[in-house]
């Protein structure tokens, strides 16, 4: 095994599209050396990104807010515009572990571990971030929904590394939650959830809606049904009455240890109104 | 497997090492340079018991690489006594008993120091939500949770 901390994404993509064996890149790590604790992976290469410049930054631009690869989730938490702006992707962000895992775990990394219960990713939907892809190739910038294809997969190509989170500028009157269901307080992995992401009128009539479940599918789920259901009206019982149940309908979720289908989809249906309830209120709406 | 030399500092002072690309930190500390204060409990970053600092960010050793550490900030239990004269919250942890076995100690000690450092006067609730990432199945945290409010206010007056 080889580990080796590039200073510059065109090094570090030049070493993972060259490698002969299995390679892994490092930034948190909160997921990778577990694996390899697990013995599940045994990467030949590993790549540190977090000395590549630019990686560790949250940057606002005109356009809105990149967030570096590297960035831990601890320090979305510490950055009042982005948690102004887009309060429901920052509170996913800190749901993610332990303090100790906060101060290492990305929200690129938890994108990239394809896991349908990853608990920013939902949120990350529901915003409509964008994922800079840096590869052999050049740069592309893709949904953030495209990037994982089922649990585990992802659909990076040899040589692609994720280099940034993009999120939007906020239009006004605009607001994001996001929830998930655990049964305990604190700690613990999605049994469902759910992202909502609005924009209202003057009015209080939502113009732009975005509703993503998490755990409710092998990938996270944006559900364009749901986000139907809203638009063009205000947050009234009937709106909320037939989001939850799009939602539901929507699932496609497993039978395991932590929930039944039939809960999933229960759950998946509150989750969403009482996400939309409070996306609502940080819009302005009343 | 070629080692990967590496210069970091620990506690303040200038450390070099070779470890294994795919040794963690929590090993390095504990197995190369004699650092056993930190504890592997779980390996997988679940209890807390190996926390330490590094750059001003409480984490779990056994999730960080020995290889990683170069040139950053490594702070751990060893570092936190002066001499004979322990730091307030060790103290504390000794008065109010907080501790049985002593496993879990280590990481709930750098992780109050973390918790305290960032916020001097945190309430219970603070402090529970703090230290949720520390486990302990003797204490029943009521009396960590006692001894870190004590040191708080010493803390504070001192």
């Amino acid at each position: 095994m080889r580990y080796i901390r590039p200073l510059s994404i065109e090094d570090a993509v030049g070493l993972l599209a060259g490698s002969s064996g299995t390679s892994a890149i490092l930034a948190g790590g909160s997921d990778l050396l577990v694996r390899m604790k697990g013995g599940f992976v045994e990467p030949d290469l590993i790549v540190d990104i977090k000395a590549i410049e630019g990686l560790g930054e949250i940057r606002q631009t005109a356009d809105g807010f990149s967030i570096g690869a590297a960035v831990a989730c601890a320090v979305l938490g510490e950055n009042s515009a982005l948690k102004t702006a887009w309060p429901g992707v920052v509170e996913a962000a800190k749901l993610i572990g332990s303090k100790q895992v906060q101060g290492r775990c990305t929200i690129t990394g938890n994108l990239c571990n394809a896991s349908p219960a990853a608990d920013s990713v939902p949120a990350l939907v529901a915003a409509g971030a964008k994922a800079v892809i840096a590869g052999p190739s050049g740069k592309r910038t893709i949904a953030v929904e495209a990037v994982p294809i089922g649990p585990g997969k992802t659909s990076l190509a040899k040589g692609e590394i994720i280099e940034a989170i993009l999120l939007d500028k906020r239009a006004p009157r605009s607001g994001d939650a996001y929830l998930r269901f655990i049964p305990r307080t604190e700690m613990d992995i999605a049994v469902v959830s759910a992202g909502v992401n609005l924009t209202l009128d003057e009015h209080g009539v939502v113009t732009a809606a975005r509703v993503a479940l998490g755990a409710a599918a092998p990938t996270v789920l944006l559900v364009e049904e749901a986000a139907e259901a809203l638009i063009g009206r205000k947050l009234d019982e009937a709106a909320l009455e037939r989001l939850a149940k799009v939602c539901a309908g929507a699932c496609r979720p497993i039978d395991d240890k932590r929930g039944t289908i039939e809960f999933r989809r229960k759950v998946a249906g509150v989750l969403a109104r009482r996400a939309a309830t409070t996306a609502y209120a940080r819009a302005g709406g009343k | 497997m070629a080692g990967v030399a590496v210069s970091t500092t620990i506690n303040g002072d200038h450390v070099e090492y070779l470890c294994q690309p795919d040794e963690t930190l929590l090993d390095v500390l504990r197995d190369r340079l004699g650092l056993t204060g930190a504890k592997e409990g779980c390996g997988t970053g679940d209890c807390g018991a190996c926390s330490i600092i590094l750059d001003d960010r409480l984490v779990c050793s056994c999730l960080v690489l020995g290889a990683e550490a170069e040139g950053r900030q490594v702070e751990t239990v060893e570092g936190m006594a002066h001499g004979e004269k322990l730091h307030t919250l060790q103290q504390k942890f000794l008065e109010h008993a907080a501790l049985q076995c002593g496993i879990c100690t280590p990481g709930f000690l750098i992780a109050a120091k973390d918790l305290l450092a960032k916020n001097p006067d945190p309430s219970e609730e603070e402090i529970r939500f703090g230290l949720a990432g520390n486990l302990c199945r003797c204490t029943g945290y009521d009396k960590i949770v006692r001894a870190v409010q004590d040191a708080a206010n010493v803390m504070k007056g001192a």
